[in-house]
Parts: structure tokens; sequence; C-alpha cells
């Protein structure tokens, strides 16, 4: 069996190794061919027998879009929600079933739009999710219309002459709320998806991966350079802690003094300077100025592993200890006790 | 020389004042001393949404009604007899409310002319002649507290403080009360404060005394005690009954209560209740939103516990969506609606009953909930224990339907034993329920034949690993389904499945001592102690009515129909624009008539007794 996960320390462990094949459900997978789903759930059924937990103590709680109808096709516990919902009730289950490995699945206009709010809060209060997210920047299930993650100008059916809005950067709005764990990762890189998921298993507290997925009907190829084996490297930022960030052939992450975060060529002068990935440092701010290196439009400079990953009391433990510190404190409850903490009188 | 004493059967006092005079304090008290003293009792406070409206303006009023008697009480009473007016503000406020001949008690030294121009009076209603129909006593409350605190080191400002602690002293004396529990809860209170502590307890003693001594009073009345059932009592508020109720079906049934809410007046103190008691391993938690508390707690029914949101009208509008999740996954719930006036934000603090049709109805799709509806501010507890009974048998969400004047409203309390509430068993499935060729497999949708409930069914459990969710589901093994008989089939099945539960509840509530009344009034909610008010005042008059009362309002008892076409006239009064009365008509083709009132205050018996007569009267 793999190795044990502490985040998982209150998961009953499986008594024998379990295999993807386990995690597949009867149900017909019905996404479109082609789509980046596909493969993330393959991935996922491939890597959960790691985590060593029992298959019946894993959740997988979704909101409502292509990416929500996950939880039918892994043979675990399930909910398939309502929009935007899935973090408030994964909030209910993780917080009252201590026992359970909770994930949420969702897309860009599950978590970002409809359901921003629910996403802020459990990130900021720091539940036991793992949340994945699956940013393809379109509305698939409605037929193509622009997301919340949607470059400026997108042509769109609900936007013929170019959408308006900015977008979100989903790790950058993660940061900012201070989610203990962030990453980023690609639909199609097989290998890095999995090392991702694992991190994000192994972290105590929230941890969203925004993966980057393709909508090869509503919008084929938009991660195209990121995912191209000809051109990807000139583009991706593979953070490793501990290690320099490094790009492409010969180019690798600078920061101004106190400011933003640059990509330059590597001199012999300026090669000491090279920004070395630290994500377990308290303060999100370098974090967060790693997110904003990357252009919306043309993906230059995109950072992919994990931004973030440090330690916070957990909402759920906390939560679990402060009902045993009452209770050391005042006792068990005794309803008898409880009718009568008023004044009460006798009526013989 | 001891006073003359006067036997009263009944009295309902209203103690007005700034926000800032302790009016509610003292209403407290003086329950708590009529509670003790053995008087049955019903009491509504009546405060501004403001927290701190400006001083002495008459929306910063803040008042306590209390109604006590010899006798059973239903209501926190119509007019009241006496009226304690802190300001001329609170006099305002209150004057349209009183009876004539009302004793009016007003602090002489508040009424100053900045403070009674400040609320529109010209004249100086003590002088001018216009409370001439009532029974008015000045009394310079303020310098007489502060007169009887010389003694301690004080400043005006803090003595003055204690002049509802004067007004409650002299009240007692004039209603012959203990002040025994009044000194207890002082002494609870400032208990690290000796000396405002020493000068409260001066100044009720001195506001006794006062009324001993005055010419001002040449008698003072006596309330015998009433002869309710024997046993232990307490004095309770509909919102805290609600949370013990809930804590009561968290420990019948043995499941964890979790609770899903966010902030919401006149729900609020649910919530704050329940926060207090986590060593019955209640856990609350306080969400994003309204969505948040409901969606947090459907996760926490999926994993097995006693799942509540609370909120107010508002709240129920926000949380539609997830209810109607709640009705498809059929997870049990428990919605609690603390109603208000609406719509909007409409009346926070001010009572209502106009979100029955919004619970019936007020999601998409056909998408049935049960609804049970609390009666009186102790009977708040029963109802949600029936609400939580009614959700973990039958697996849905299920309304309680409380108001604000309920929530906030007391009244006695005989404590309930646990071992005579209903048993609540949570049935968790353990292993698989169904058979294909012999093989044993899990059908999350399979029914019990009797109740229509699916089985409930706890993460963790192996073997039972399962996916649930708002698309429509297969008839037995929960599969989507798009399947279009499937879906009529299935929608036929969650509305059979709530119609039945109203085979195994009791019948309708009717009181009709001759039986042969031939009009039937019909309530729900907190019209109840209105209805039976107006009820036994005509029978005292000889006019035969009946009084039917609805606990259950989706489904109706089992006998509804019967009960209704048994009476030639059907009246139903309601706090909206005739819901209940909706529902009934189309339901039954009942002609029913509709009394209705939407003016943030509960039913004045009298309203109902004139619209009885009026009925009757027109055959």
């Amino acid at each position: 069996m793999a190795e044990s996960f502490a985040s998982l320390a209150l998961v009953p462990k499986a008594t024998e190794p379990l295999t993807a094949k386990q995690f597949k459900t009867d149900q017909e997978v019905r996404w479109c061919p082609g789509c980046g789903d596909y493969a993330i759930l393959a991935a996922v059924q491939a890597f959960l027998p790691e985590l060593g937990v029992k298959r019946e103590n894993i959740a997988i709680i979704s909101g409502i879009g292509c990416s929500s109808r996950f939880p039918y096709y892994v043979d675990t516990y399930g909910m398939h929600s309502i929009h935007g919902r899935a973090p408030a009730i994964a909030t209910g289950l993780s917080t009252t079933r201590p026992d359970m490995s909770v994930w949420v699945v969702t897309g860009d206009g599950d978590a970002l739009s409809i359901g921003g709010n629910h996403l802020i809060h459990a990130m900021r209060r720091n539940v036991n999710l793992k949340i994945l997210l699956f940013n393809n920047r379109i509305y698939g299930l409605t037929k193509g219309q622009y997301s919340p993650t949607s470059e400026e100008g997108k042509i769109t059916k609900s936007t013929p002459y170019g959408s308006l809005d900015h977008p979100f950067n989903p790790v950058s709005v993660a940061l900012g709320v201070e989610c203990t764990f962030v990453a980023r990762t690609i639909d199609s890189d097989r290998k890095h998806l999995t090392e991702t998921l694992r991190a994000a298993a192994a972290h105590e507290g929230t941890a969203i991966v925004e993966i980057l997925q393709n909508c090869d009907i509503f919008n084929d190829g938009a991660w195209a350079p990121l995912k191209d084996p000809q051109q990807r490297d000139e583009y991706l930022i593979r953070l490793e802690h501990g290690q320099p960030m490094l790009l492409g052939s010969n180019r690798a992450v600078f920061r101004e003094p106190e400011g933003p975060m640059y990509v330059a060529e590597i001199t012999p002068e300026n090669e000491a300077d090279i920004v070395i990935h630290d994500a377990h440092t308290d303060d999100p701010s370098t974090a967060f100025r790693l997110s904003r290196l990357s252009d919306p439009v043309v993906l230059s400079n995109t950072p992919i592993g994990v931004f973030r990953d440090v330690q916070r009391p957990v909402f759920d433990r906390q939560m679990a200890e402060q009902i045993d510190e009452v209770t050391r404190k005042l006792g068990p409850g005794e309803f008898d006790r409880l009718l009568r903490s008023a004044d009460t009188w006798e009526i013989k | 020389m001891s006073k003359q004493v006067v036997t009263l059967d009944q009295v309902i006092i209203r103690f007005a004042g700034d926000s800032g005079d302790g009016m509610q304090l003292t209403g407290d008290q003086f329950t708590a001393e009529t509670a003790a003293y053995g008087n049955d009792l019903s009491t509504m406070p009546d405060y501004p949404a403001e927290i701190r409206a400006p001083q002495g303006t008459l929306h910063g009023v803040s008042s306590f009604q209390l109604h006590f008697a010899d006798h059973e009480v239903l209501t926190p009473g119509d007019s009241p007899n006496v009226l304690v007016a802190m300001n001329p503000a609170a006099l305002k406020a209150n004057i349209g409310l009183m009876a004539p001949g009302a004793l009016l008690i007003l602090n002489s030294d508040e009424f100053t002319k900045r403070n009674l121009e400040k609320v529109g009076y010209w004249a100086n209603p003590l002088e001018d002649g216009s409370l001439s129909k009532f029974d008015v006593h000045a009394i310079a409350l303020t310098s007489q507290t502060v007169d009887a605190l010389k003694e301690f080191e004080l400043t005006r400002k803090e003595a003055e403080r204690s002049k509802n602690m004067y007004a409650l002293g002299l009240l007692s004396w004039l209603y012959s009360r203990p002040t025994d529990s009044a000194r207890q809860f002082l002494q609870k209170k400032f208990a690290k404060k000796p000396e405002v502590l020493a000068a409260n307890l001066a100044a009720l003693e001195a506001g006794w005394s006062f009324g001993e001594t005055t010419e001002i009073f040449s008698v003072h009345y006596e309330i015998k005690p009433s002869s309710p059932k024997p046993g232990t009592y307490r004095y309770i508020t509909g919102n805290i009954a609600t949370a013990y109720g809930l804590i009561a079906a968290s420990v019948k049934s043995g499941l964890p209560l979790f609770l899903g809410s966010y902030p919401i007046t006149p729900a609020t103190d649910i919530l704050h209740e329940l926060a207090k008691h986590k060593n019955f391993g209640v856990r609350t938690f306080q969400a994003e939103d309204e969505i948040a508390g409901i969606g947090s707690a459907i996760g926490a029914a999926y994993g097995g516990m006693l799942a509540v949101t609370t909120t107010s009208g508002p709240g129920i509008a926000l949380k539609s969506e997830a209810i109607g999740l709640a009705v498809a996954l059929e997870l049990p719930v428990i919605i609690i609606d603390v109603q208000r006036g609406g719509p909007s934000t409409g009346l926070p603090t001010k009572t209502e009953q106009a979100d029955l049709l919004q619970v019936m109805f007020g999601r998409n799709g056909e998408s049935p909930v049960p609804i049970v509806a609390a009666q009186s501010p102790a009977d708040c507890f029963n109802a949600a224990v029936e609400a939580a009974r009614i959700a973990v048998k039958y697996r849905t969400p299920v309304f309680l339907l409380t108001d604000g004047a309920l929530a906030n409203g007391a009244e006695p309390w005989l404590l309930p034993k646990l071992e005579e509430l209903p048993g609540i068993d949570p049935d968790f499935l353990l292993e698989p329920n169904h058979e294909i060729d012999g093989v044993q497999v899990l059908w999350p949708f399979k029914r019990d034949p009797e109740t229509l409930a699916r089985p409930w069914i706890r993460p963790g459990t192996p073997g039972l690993e399962h996916r649930i969710g708002g698309i429509e589901k297969a008839d037995g093994t929960g599969n989507i389904s798009y399947e279009a008989n499937n879906h009529d089939l299935m929608v036929r099945l969650r509305a059979a499945k709530v119609a039945g539960i109203a085979r195994e509840v009791p019948n309708m509530f009717i009181d009709d001592p001759t039986g042969d009344a031939e009009l039937l009034v019909l309530g729900w909610g907190s019209t109840y102690g209105p209805i039976g008010a107006a009820c036994e005042v005509l029978r005292k008059e000889g006019v035969k009515v009946a009084q039917g009362h609805l606990r259950l309002l989706n489904p109706f008892p089992a006998d509804t129909e019967q009960v209704l076409k048994r009476y030639k006239q059907v009246l139903i009064p309601e706090m909206n624009l005739g819901q209940l009365s909706l529902l009934i008509r189309g339901k039954y083709l009942v002609d029913a008539m509709s009394l209705t009132k939407v003016a943030g205050q509960p039913f004045k018996s009298t309203e109902i007794i004139d619209a009885i007569k009026g009925v009757i009267s027109n055959g």
C-alpha cells in the first residue's frame, strides 16, 4: 500500500489494496467524445487507491455543469447537487463526518460564478475539502456561453460582439482568500495531474486544484499552447518547492525588490537572483505575485504545480474540539437539567 | 395601616419606555414573579427594529405586554388595563391600545416640553384633559428613584438607571406579587458589582414602599393563582422552546444535531440558544448565507445527522432551490421559518403568517413538503419534535412554521418528560436491500411499502456506495433517468409519500362543547390563542361556536373534509390575506369565509368575536 496520508488520519484504512477498476461504476460515461474530463476521471480513479482508505469512506460532491457529472462515474459515496452549492453541502458533510474523505468536483461557472460565495468561504474557513476545479473557460452544459474565466472579448452565443467581463484567475482568487493549499495542473498531463492530486490529498484543510481542461466542442484549444508538446515548455513554469523557477531553454522568474515578479533571460549576472519557489511560506503575497505572471490571453508564463501549501487549524477539527472542550467543562448534556436551567415552580 | 385588597380575575399590563429604559427586563421580572405566584400567563414583547433608535422618539419605544389570570390564559391580551409609560413617546405609542378606564402610570419627570414636542404633543397630556377617560397617575419615577438612592455613591445618571426597578417595586406592590425572584435575578446579574446591586435592591424596595404609603393608590389588587395541571413549570419563549425541541429530538433519535443557519430576525435566537449547548453534541454552523445554511444541513443529513436550518421568510425564498434538492434526494432536513411581515425585508420584528403558500408551493416542479405549525410559544417544543419525527420517518424535508409573536412571546410550560415524547428511529440501512438473480444489491430508492420512504444510508457503510442527485432518478435503482413514464411515477410517489403522513397523525383539533355549533372557526399557528379566547367569551354569552385548529398543514389531517362538511359555516382568521382559506376552498370545495389581518400584531380576540357575531347575525 502507498504512503499513508496524515490528512486522512481519521478515515478508516482499507484492509487490502484497492484498484482503479473498483472505483468505476456501471454507469455509462456521457461526456462528449474528446472531452478533457475523461482524462481527469481516469487519473482520479487510478489515484484513489493510493489514499489507502476504504472506498465507503470517500464522498464526492459536485454542483451542476459538465464536470459535476463526475460523482456518477466513481464508485464511492457521492452527490450531484445543485448549481454552485457543492462547497456548502460538502462543508456540512465534512464537519460532521471526520471519518470521510470529502472531495468537491466543480467547474469554472459552478465554482466561480454562481457558487463563488461558497467557494471563498470554504477556503477561508479551511474546511477539510479537496476541491477539483475543472477550468475550460466556457459554459459547456448550456452550450457555449462565456464563463468568469473566459478572456475579455470572448465571442460566444451570449456575447456575439465580444464579452465585456474581466476574467477571474482561479489561483489568484484562492490565494486572495488565503486558501491553505492552491495548485494548478493540466488534464492531459497525467503524471503532473496525479502528483498534484497526491499533494492535495496529503494536505490538511482545504486544497483547491485548478485543472486546465479542454472543452473540444465549445472552446477547443483554450489551453493549446500549454498542452502542445512542441511549445509547452516555452509557456509553462513547473513549480517545485525549493527549486528555482525556470522556463523554456534559458528563462527564469525574477522579482523586483518587494515588487512584482517577471520573467527574463538568464545571464551570468542575474543567475543568482532566480526566485526559488517556497510553497510553505505563510504570507500568501509571494504566491499571489506568482499567480499574476501569466498572460490571460496568450498564456505565456503560466505556472503549474503547487503555489501554496501551508498549515493552519482545520475547521472541522476545531469544531469537534470545541464540542469536546465544552463537554469536558460542562459535562455531557442532560436533558432534564437543560429544562430546569431557568427558574421553575411546582404546581401540586 | 394596610390598604384594601381588591380581587381581580385577570389583568393585562403593558410596560413601555425608551429602548434604553429596561422595560423588557422589567416585564420579564414581573412575569417571573407572576409565574412563581402561580398565575397562568402569556407575554408579548414589542420592540423596535432599530438597535439604538434616537432617545425619546416614537420608533424607539420598546414595550412588553403581560396577561395573567386566575384561569387559563390563551393570549397576551387585547386591551391592556394598565400602562406603565416611562416617557411621552411610550404614552403616545401605546395609548391607542388602552381600554377606557385603564390605569396609566406615567413618569412625569420625562414629560418636559422638549420631550413632548419630540413626539408631537403640543400640549401636555397630563394637563390638557386628553386622558380624562383613563385613571391617570403621574408619578415622578425618575426623581423619586434618585431620592431613594441618595445614600449611595452614584452619579445622578447611574441612579436614574434604577428607575425601572422602582417601577417594578411599585407594580409588584400594586398587584401583590412576591419580589423574591426579582431579588434573586439582581443578585445574580450584579454579583460582581455590589454597589449597583444594593442600589437596584433599594430602588425595588422604595417602589414597593411608595405604593404602600402614598395616598395616590387607595387600593391594591390580588389575582388568585390559577389551577393548572400539577407538575414542574418554567416560563419559556417560542424560540427557546423550538431549540429545546430540536435537542429533545436529537436525544430521542440518538442523532447528533447539526444546525446550518444565517442570522435573521426573528429566528436568530434559536441559533444563539443551540450554540450554547455543544455538550449535547450540537454542531452550530453560522453559514456565509441562507443557501449555505440549508446546503450545509443537506450535507449533514446526507452524513446521517439530525439536520436543521432556521430562518424567516426572506431566507426561505433564498433556500427554495436547495429545499427542492432535499425533496429530490429524499433526505430528512428540518426547515424552520419564524415568519415575519413581508414581502421583501418587510417588518423584521413584527409578526405575520404570510409564508404558508410560500412553504407549500414555493419551489419549482411538484415538490411536496410536510408543514407543521406551532400554536403557542411552549407548543414550539412539541412541534419541533413532531417535525423531526416526520422528517426522519419519511426521509423528507419538513417545514416548521412559527412566527414573530410565538418566537418572542412566552408562557408557563409544564416540563415534558423525555420518555413521554414520540420515538424517533433513524433506521439506517446497513446492507443491500434488493435481490436481482440471486445477487444482493442496493436500491437506494426502493421504498418502504407502507410509508413509501426510501432507505437512509449513511456514507461509510460498506457495500452501499451509491450516488444521489437532483436529476430525476429511476424508481428503485436511483440511477439517472430521463424516461417520461418514470418521471410521472416518481412525481406521484413523492406526492403520495407526503400525503400518506395523514394516516398516522391525530385528527383535527376540534373544540365544540355542545356539539351542535353551526359555525366552525378554523385556525392554524399562532391564531390558536385569540380564536380560543374569542370562542370562550362568546360561549359565556350563550353563542354556539366551534374552534378547529390545524397543526399539520401538509398534508391536512385525514378527517379534515369530514369535519369541514359538518358545519354550516366556516370562518378562517389568518394573519395574511387568506392563504389557508385558499387551500381549504381549493381542496375541499368548502365556501370558507376569511378574516384577515396583516398589521404586524396578532389578532385581538375582540376582532375575532366581532367577526363571528357578524357571520352569525348574517346567518
